[in-house]
């Protein structure tokens, strides 16, 4: 399918999950992100797949653990307030070293708050969400085409590392329409020996469990994983710098922000302000490197956000606070305006704001 | 084109209809002082017509909506002036009913009225490059489920076949063929095929009843 098609990022997610291999889906619906369910249920009986609208998120993440044991893809989506509810199951998969897809089209907090789009809940994303030690990979979108080259792209990470991955996008990326290719390449999954598919006499039992009885044996497990994210840490970071080489000012913003902030960008550039970008698109592993980088030559950092200002923390750990790192946010579902970054670029560069 | 008293656009979510209904209110305008765009969309949280209403109130159009549209309240309610658009018969309107079957639920209410003064268009808005829509059985597919929930039947189809920032000439020129097949096989007329302005001129006279559009802002580049 090479020819593009016209797509919400919503569907873009739906349709790439299908492409992935994904023939289970398990959801409840919830704006911003109803889409992803509505595609799948037109879709995944004609393709021989299940799709199932379970009684609540708490019971549609379980179901993901079950399908995720017996070795198959396997993804639930949802907005903020159903995550939460997720969270002790994605605990449990964490725990149980299962692969898993969850989407987190993202809407204003806390609580119910609202429907409009959101980027609030990155410290739930990348600190946690559920108990215990444990990592997600978080892949941040910013365009309907990496909604569905990510979404490949987590499930592959999922079953490599045999951990969560989580697509963090917004109410605005998953509603907005763009053309989108289609065309993307997906490795094969790779053997899943310790899946619980029947021993057929043939092999030991195969267990996938969260619990453990000896604390001795609960510690090594936590070990083991912590080397394994090592290992994630070190090759599967993905960032996007834009005129960073030689910027005074370098923006952090990821997802729809940092669309926003590219605008700001040129515009600062063509009033001869050395601005420039730098673009999560793995929140974890966090890209610290060149962070670290281009604080040897930046005067400031300014987070752009739409929360009151979460990932700025990463910026200053990743910069060990050699420069000032500033916020410049909206909350609550609003987004901040290319107009309010450029201003905050040009506080920056005169010196102010810190 | 010639206008029925009542225009009702509907289609598959994402097929254009709202950037056509803000296009052919102002349209309308320009020779009917009472002209009404009617938002009936119950489905979509973003992107709605109510995004244009300074444009309305700028151009004399009444606009009927949900009082509750652009809010955080996630409701599916109708707004309470909406009989006015079958009760009123001196004003023209048109109206944007939302996406797919469910989207056209809310038509049902207004349906047997509607029919019962026989002056309207029910008109299928057609995008060749939506993933769900890309033939014509599968676009009848989306049509008769809208009219089974929508309880009136289609009278006409509008192509708006279009790959949004990057529609070509060449993409719409290639979009005929996949509505005359809609329309030979749904024994329905392409009543309009909508481009935006932009292209308007490089295929003026190569398609049958162009209709040239100012497409809504968007909000994020």
């Amino acid at each position: 399918m090479a020819d593009k098609v016209l797509m919400k990022g919503n569907e873009a997610i739906a349709e790439a999950a299908i492409i992935a291999g994904c023939r289970h889906y398990f959801g409840y619906p919830i704006t911003p992100q109803t889409e992803v369910a509505a595609y799948m249920a037109k879709k995944m009986p004609k393709i021989g797949g299940v799709f199932l609208q379970a009684e609540s998120e708490i019971a549609a993440i379980n179901m993901v653990y079950g399908v995720s044991s017996a070795g198959k893809r396997v993804m639930t989506s949802s907005s903020s307030p159903g995550i939460s509810l997720k969270g002790e199951g994605l605990s449990y998969l964490a725990g149980s070293d299962l692969p898993a897809l969850v989407v987190n089209v993202q809407r204003g907090g806390p609580g119910l708050g609202g429907i409009q789009p959101s980027q609030s809940d990155y410290f739930q994303a990348t600190r946690g969400g559920g108990h215990g030690d444990y990592r997600m990979i978080v892949l941040a979108p910013a365009s309907v085409q990496e909604m569905a080259e990510l979404t490949v792209k987590g499930f592959e990470l999922a079953d490599t590392y045999r951990m969560t991955s989580m697509i963090l996008a917004d109410g605005t990326m998953g509603q907005m329409m763009e053309p989108v290719s289609l065309d993307i390449e997906v490795k094969p999954a790779p053997e899943k020996p310790w899946a619980t598919t029947g021993t057929k006499m043939e092999r030991e039992h195969n267990i996938v469990n969260s619990l453990s009885l000896v604390p001795e044996e609960l510690e090594q497990l936590n070990f083991a994983r912590y080397e394994r994210y090592k290992v994630i840490e070190e090759n599967e970071t993905m960032f996007e710098e834009y005129m960073v080489d030689d910027a005074d000012i370098v923006i952090a913003a990821f997802g729809i922000a940092a669309r926003v902030s590219k605008n700001a960008v040129n515009e600062a550039r063509a009033m001869g302000i050395k601005a420039g970008l730098i673009r999560p698109i793995t929140l974890w592993p966090f890209p610290n490197a060149p962070f670290k980088k281009a604080a040897e030559h930046a005067k400031q950092f300014i987070s752009v956000e739409l929360s009151m200002g979460q990932m700025i923390e990463d910026v200053k750990l990743a910069t060990e606070c050699k420069v000032p790192v500033t916020l410049c946010n909206r909350a609550g579902g609003m987004i901040p305006s290319p107009e309010q970054v450029l201003e905050a670029i040009k506080e920056a560069a005169k010196g102010g704001n810190r | 084109m010639n206008y029925k008293r009542l225009t009702l656009l509907c289609g598959h979510y994402g097929s254009g209809k709202t950037n056509i209904a803000v296009n052919m209110a102002l349209d309308l305008r320009k020779s009917f002082d009472n002209v009404t765009v009617a938002d009936l969309d119950i489905v979509n949280p973003y992107f709605r017509t109510k995004d244009s209403s300074d444009e309305f109130e700028k151009a004399g159009i009444r606009l009927i909506v949900s009082e509750f549209a652009n809010t955080n309240l996630d409701l599916p309610s109708m707004p309470q002036d909406m009989y006015a658009l079958t009760d009123d018969r001196t004003m023209k309107a048109v109206i944007d009913v939302g996406g797919d079957d469910r989207g056209a639920l809310a038509l049902g209410r207004l349906a047997p009225k509607i029919i019962e003064e026989n002056d309207y268009e029910m008109l299928m808005v057609i995008n060749k490059f939506r993933p769900l829509t890309p033939d014509a059985e599968s676009t009848i597919e989306v049509m008769r489920e809208i009219e089974a929930a929508g309880g009136i039947r289609f009278t006409g189809l509008i192509n708006n076949s279009n790959l949004g920032d990057e529609t070509t000439a060449e993409n719409v020129l290639k979009s005929v063929e996949y509505a005359n097949a809609v329309s030979s096989l749904s024994h329905l007329p392409v009543v309009l095929t909508t481009v935006q302005k932009e292209l308007y001129n490089v295929l003026n006279g190569k398609i049958e009843n162009l209709f040239p559009m100012t497409l809504q802002k968007k909000p994020i580049n």
